[in-house]
């Protein structure tokens, strides 16, 4: 029986008044502005960039703000504004040989080609809180106090003293990958420029084609794929991987219109891209050589780009002929499971009214414990 | 020699690639140094969409959907005729009305050199310097391993 439910309006809106106030916080305190957000969150803007799947900083800002903070809300408000906006076409395949490096490194050489740059990574710090930046300091608003430094205002108030600079060689920064080939030792990528299959226009089928795979894995939740990739060092899935080379910096982004013929720039990106080398013992057909797992992502985010490579590899299983028995290579438990905005939605939906379906669950408990009650008596 | 078009589109191409980099803030700044643009007419947009920005398999093998990206392109024609486009990443509609004025305009060789030199260069300068800013911060977190010698 169908029941419509009405009478929650008021209660809505109540609740809609309540939760604006909430995310405004004590209006005492000055408001937090998208820039602010964009400048000092920058880490969880490239978050829900990536997992919203859409580049746009500004935008991810605002949903962050939006969302109170909830960066899966937030993905979810950048998913739902782009199925607003017309595609205009792809672009050409990024080239991340030649990104504008901010970071790279390499575990597997020391002394490769561009060397090993740090950028600005939280790698090597203690992990201590710094109270430093909780105090008050000149230009940090506090009604408390009377005045503030004299000729130092908001903007200048908390820079932190500027990073060193030293002389860039415009030397070139092969990939590790291609060191490798060079020497025949690493399994080359398929080449080809086909259309590749896109998640926005077509539903999943399986098996998926690795084109399809990444596309997941690069807009799915970094807690989801971090919890499979260490399952696969765990012994989850047979992985011996090694950090190839990590590298996040800039990438230009080119299209080319029909209405022009030749390629343009349209701007740049940030992007992290981790190539994860991993033992192959060689098949029938193929001698034994190092195989790659392949992590990209939209801005600075190297957690999500190693879990994303150490899943990629793990999902190759089939194609390379080993066992697939762990969770981690599975294609249709990882792919169906990886993106959060879906997880959301079916895990969530379980809050909305099943006043119905429940009241025959009750119905057939009561009648079960009524019959087990009468057989015993007899 | 390269044919006349390859060399104009490649002239085309490089001044929309940095217009397509700057702000319209940015643009605009640098027009009031500049001779007045022509009057235009608006052909398409500004409008803002997406583009599916792409990555390749491993890094250098088949095309692959990263994710979208914001763009805003405009078309416009000047009075003689000329037709000037813009696609810029992001959502700034001055930005893209801007550079497709420009991307009009520069096509005119009587036009070209005065808005080259007072819009186009100053601005591939600003940009060179921001990237060289980032690639010397870069350059000084390079690892300078040195090895210890052995104490016995």
């Amino acid at each position: 029986m169908y029941v419509a439910v009405k009478g929650g309006e008021r209660a809505i809106e109540a609740a809609h008044a309540w939760l604006a106030e909430e995310r405004r916080g004590d209006p005492a305190l000055p408001e937090l502005s998208v820039e602010q957000i964009g400048q000092q969150l920058g880490l969880a803007v490239d978050r829900v960039m990536a997992e919203g799947a859409c580049f746009d900083r500004g935008l991810a800002a605002l949903a962050i703000k939006q969302a109170r903070g909830d960066l899966i809300e937030a993905a979810f408000l950048l998913r739902a504004y782009r199925t607003t906006l017309p595609r205009f076409g792809a672009s050409l395949p990024l080239d991340t040989g030649a990104m504008r490096i901010r970071r790279r490194v390499s575990a597997t050489y020391k002394d490769l080609p561009g060397g090993q740059v740090l950028g600005p990574t939280f790698d090597y710090t203690h992990r201590l809180l710094d109270f430093a930046l909780a105090c008050d300091r000149p230009g940090s608003p506090d009604p408390g106090r009377e005045s503030q430094a004299p000729g130092l205002t908001a903007a200048e108030g908390n820079a932190p003293p500027s990073a060193p600079e030293a002389p860039a060689k415009a030397a070139a920064m092969p990939r590790v990958t291609s060191i490798l080939a060079q020497e025949g030792l690493m399994q080359p990528e398929t080449p080809g420029e086909a259309e590749p299959p896109d998640l926005t226009r077509e539903p999943l089928s399986f098996p998926a084609d690795r084109p399809v795979r990444l596309q997941a894995l690069a807009r799915g939740d970094e807690g989801f794929l971090l919890g499979l990739g260490y399952s696969t060092q765990r012994g989850y899935g047979n992985a011996h991987p090694f950090v190839g080379e990590i590298r996040m910096g800039e990438v230009a982004v080119e299209i080319e219109p029909p209405e022009l013929g030749f390629p343009i720039e349209i701007g740049e990106i940030t992007v992290t891209e981790c190539q994860m080398v991993n033992q192959f013992a060689g098949s029938k057909t193929e001698p034994a050589q190092f195989t790659r797992g392949y992590g990209l992502t939209f801005g600075h985010g190297e957690r999500k780009a190693m879990a994303m490579a150490l899943v990629d590899r793990s999902l190759r299983a089939a194609e390379l002929g080993e066992e697939a028995t762990a969770p981690a290579q599975s294609e249709e438990f990882v792919l169906y499971h990886c993106d959060n905005v879906e997880a959301t939605g079916f895990v969530e939906h379980l809050k909305l009214p099943h006043y119905v379906d429940f009241q025959s669950e009750l119905e057939k408990i009561r009648q079960m414990r009524a019959t087990a009650l009468r057989e015993a008596a007899e | 020699m390269q044919d006349p078009e390859t060399e104009r589109n490649a002239a085309r191409r490089r001044w929309m690639g940095i217009l397509a980099r700057a702000s319209g803030a940015e643009i605009a700044g640098r027009l009031a140094a500049a001779p007045a643009l022509p009057a235009h007419r608006r052909l398409r947009g500004p409008e803002t969409g997406l583009v599916m920005a792409r990555g390749r398999q491993g890094g250098d093998g088949a095309p692959f959907n990263l994710g979208e990206v914001t763009v805003t392109r405009c078309s416009v024609c000047l009075e003689d005729g000329r037709i000037g486009h813009a696609y810029v990443a992001g959502r700034d509609a001055r930005q893209a009305e801007l550079a497709a004025v420009l991307d009009a305009a520069l096509q005119d060789p009587a036009r070209q050199p005065a808005l080259l030199a007072a819009v186009v260069e100053p601005l591939a300068t600003f940009q060179a310097a921001r990237a060289a800013k980032d690639a010397a911060r870069a350059a000084a977190t390079r690892v300078q391993f040195f090895t210890m010698a052995t104490m016995r």
